[in-house]
């Protein structure tokens, strides 16, 4: 069964503990403008939202890249960018409907979660349990599924 | 069932693909009329840059990619087709038989109408087989004068002046990339390149290339009463969808191929994809050719699908365009010079190179421009593709245009359990 992250706002205290861990375990450097998992302010209504890439089935990211340098993990699920394929051209950036694939203006290379190849280290940071890695049915997921369904550009004829 | 595909880009390629997917025993054929494996066009700015060899710009990275997928590589070039016989002739004389046809040629660079353009030492930057004389003639110190600043042209001047040559950009319109941003941030563009020692001339016109006195070099005459020597002339002024061999096919054309939303033509079993078909726009419901990737990608999976009997249908590409120049990037998405009876959000920060403006339609975003920024810009067409109804989102936008992501995961409810609190 794969395993994929679920996000809770309501147990999110905006302490950013994701974006430091993220970061370092991915550039090496305790800075949250490197994370590849965001939390998202909402002052009017007091709230957190920690939002990454849900590794989603239509992969716009990967369909769009025009070197191959996105793959599926087998063992994950996830699609992971290959650096040393990455020519930088930001394709994806613009092809991703969710908004989590990004620029690295520092390497040149584009950037996107890769659930740490299985043990992420957003969840692992929480100290509120706000991101977890649970099995996939169990987080909430079908809803942004659904919606990426939705705002998809294909469906089946009539 | 035989299904033949001609042109071995990104739309023939990930048609096959998909194709080989849901027809496991279905034979398919790709005819090329490029030397060497499929590559992307779009990777030639970075085999310019030397950031990349010429196996970097393969579409696909193993050697046995294709034959794993018993898909069949023609090395051709169709010259005609029978759609009443359902067969391709090739250029070889011999002819190819099938039950479905996908024409994924592409587009071709048309030479602007200037007196001298056929002259040695001007290319196109279309092809690998252009990227290669580019890169011969554009060596470190060379004089390059580059005609056109659209989106390619733009694209390769990031590469040139990497390369370290003497640059000169002639752009005939008021301002660069006129098809993807509107004149505030194409001036800051402008700005931002003559700062790092590119020269860029608006609303100017070559008339004129000439050989020079001295016997390598070239000389462009402009309307301005200039005249530029050059070791190189780069021509990227436009491209037209190649579909001059359809000619009394009875393939309806127009611009392109036209095909309806399963990317089928008039004739039943002819499709077409990427930039050689003209299919369906997502913001406006007119029928226009594309010449970008996503939309190749995007055709050639709708194509494969419809081609294999399944019935699929497509909402319409959102046209989209990303952009460096030197290192300052832009983009623009669907209706970003707004929708009739429409209203927009702007923000404006000259000094750090900083613009976005956003598109609406009532509380809905329809396109949308930015420059500067790179992170989270695709969820522009996702609030775009998904038609999402921001609500009382749309004023806070209205007031704070960089908050699109919130504006995003508040009106979607995209995350799973916050639909109470948001
Ligand atoms: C320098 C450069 C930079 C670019 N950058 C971007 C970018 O940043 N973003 C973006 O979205 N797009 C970009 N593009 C555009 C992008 O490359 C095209 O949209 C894309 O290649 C379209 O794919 P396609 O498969 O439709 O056509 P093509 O890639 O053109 O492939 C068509 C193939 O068909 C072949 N062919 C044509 N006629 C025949 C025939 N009669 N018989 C056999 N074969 C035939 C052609 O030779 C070609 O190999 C760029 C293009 C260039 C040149």
């Amino acid at each position: 069964m794969l395993r994929s992250l679920k996000l809770e706002p309501e147990k999110c205290t905006g302490c950013l503990q994701c974006e430091m861990a993220c970061s370092y375990e991915q550039e090496g450097v305790f800075n949250p403008a490197k994370s590849r998992i965001k939390v998202f302010t909402f002052h009017h209504e007091g709230v957190f939202a920690p939002y990454t890439c849900t590794q989603c089935d239509e992969a716009w990211c990967m369909h769009a890249c025009p070197v191959d340098a996105i793959v599926v993990n087998a063992a994950t699920g996830s699609k992971d960018v290959l650096n040393d394929v990455c020519v930088g051209c930001k394709v994806c950036t613009i092809a991703c409907p969710f908004g989590t694939v990004n620029y690295n203006q520092d390497t040149g290379k584009v950037i996107k979660c890769d659930l740490c190849g299985g043990d992420p280290a957003c969840a692992k940071a929480c100290p509120t349990e706000a991101i977890t890695y649970v099995d996939a049915d169990q987080t909430g997921l079908e809803r942004m599924r659904a919606y990426a369904a939705q705002s998809a550009q294909i469906s089946p004829g009539s | 069932m035989a299904h033949v595909i001609i042109g071995a880009g990104p739309a023939g390629v990930i048609a096959a693909e998909n194709l080989r997917k849901v027809a496991p025993a279905a034979a398919i054929s790709i005819v090329g009329d490029e030397e060497g494996p499929p590559y992307s066009r779009m990777a030639i700015p970075y085999l310019l840059t030397g950031q990349i060899d010429e196996a970097g710009t393969f579409l696909r990275k193993h050697a046995d990619h294709f034959s794993q997928r018993n898909i069949d590589l023609v090395h051709d070039r169709v010259d005609a087709v029978d759609s009443e016989a359902s067969q391709v002739r090739l250029a070889g004389g011999s002819t190819l038989a099938y039950e479905t046809l996908l024409i994924a040629t592409g587009s071709r660079p048309i030479p602007p109408p200037i007196p001298g353009i056929e002259l040695d030492g001007v290319h196109p930057c279309w092809t690998l087989e252009d990227a290669r004389n580019v890169a011969r003639l554009a060596t470190k110190g060379s004089r390059v004068v580059l005609l056109g600043a659209g989106f390619i042209g733009c694209i390769i001047l990031e590469s040139l002046a990497l390369r370290g040559v003497d640059l000169t950009v002639i752009e005939m319109e008021r301002h660069v990339v006129p098809r993807m941003l509107n004149e505030v941030p194409a001036r800051l563009i402008e700005k931002w390149c003559a700062g790092k020692g590119v020269r860029i001339l608006t609303a100017t016109r070559a008339t004129a290339i000439n050989r020079g006195g001295s016997a390598a070099g070239l000389e462009v005459t402009l309307d301005n009463g200039e005249t530029l020597p050059a070791d190189l002339v780069i021509a990227a002024t436009g491209v037209r969808p190649n579909i001059g061999f359809l000619e009394g096919s009875g393939i309806d054309t127009d611009q392109g191929v036209l095909v309806d939303r399963r990317m089928r033509s008039n004739v039943s079993n002819v499709f077409a994809a990427g930039d050689v078909a003209q299919g369906v726009d997502f913001s406006t419901g007119n029928y226009s050719v594309h010449a970008i990737q996503p939309t190749a990608a995007d055709h050639g999976r709708v194509a494969a699908l419809n081609m294999a009997g399944r019935d699929m249908e497509y909402q319409g590409s959102v046209i989209m365009n990303v952009l460096a120049t030197l290192g300052l990037v832009s983009s623009s998405f669907g209706m970003w010079n707004g929708a009739e009876g429409g209203d927009a959000a702007e923000l404006v920060e000259a000094d750090r190179y900083r613009y976005l403006r956003l598109q609406f339609e009532d509380d809905v975003l329809v396109g949308s421009t930015s420059l500067g920024l790179t992170q989270h810009v695709g969820v522009l067409r996702g609030l775009i593709q998904g038609r999402v109804r921001l609500g009382r989102w749309k004023d806070r936008l209205v007031a704070d245009p960089t908050r699109i992501m919130e504006a995003y995961l508040a009106a979607t409810r995209a995350i799973g359990a916050n639909r109470r609190i948001l």
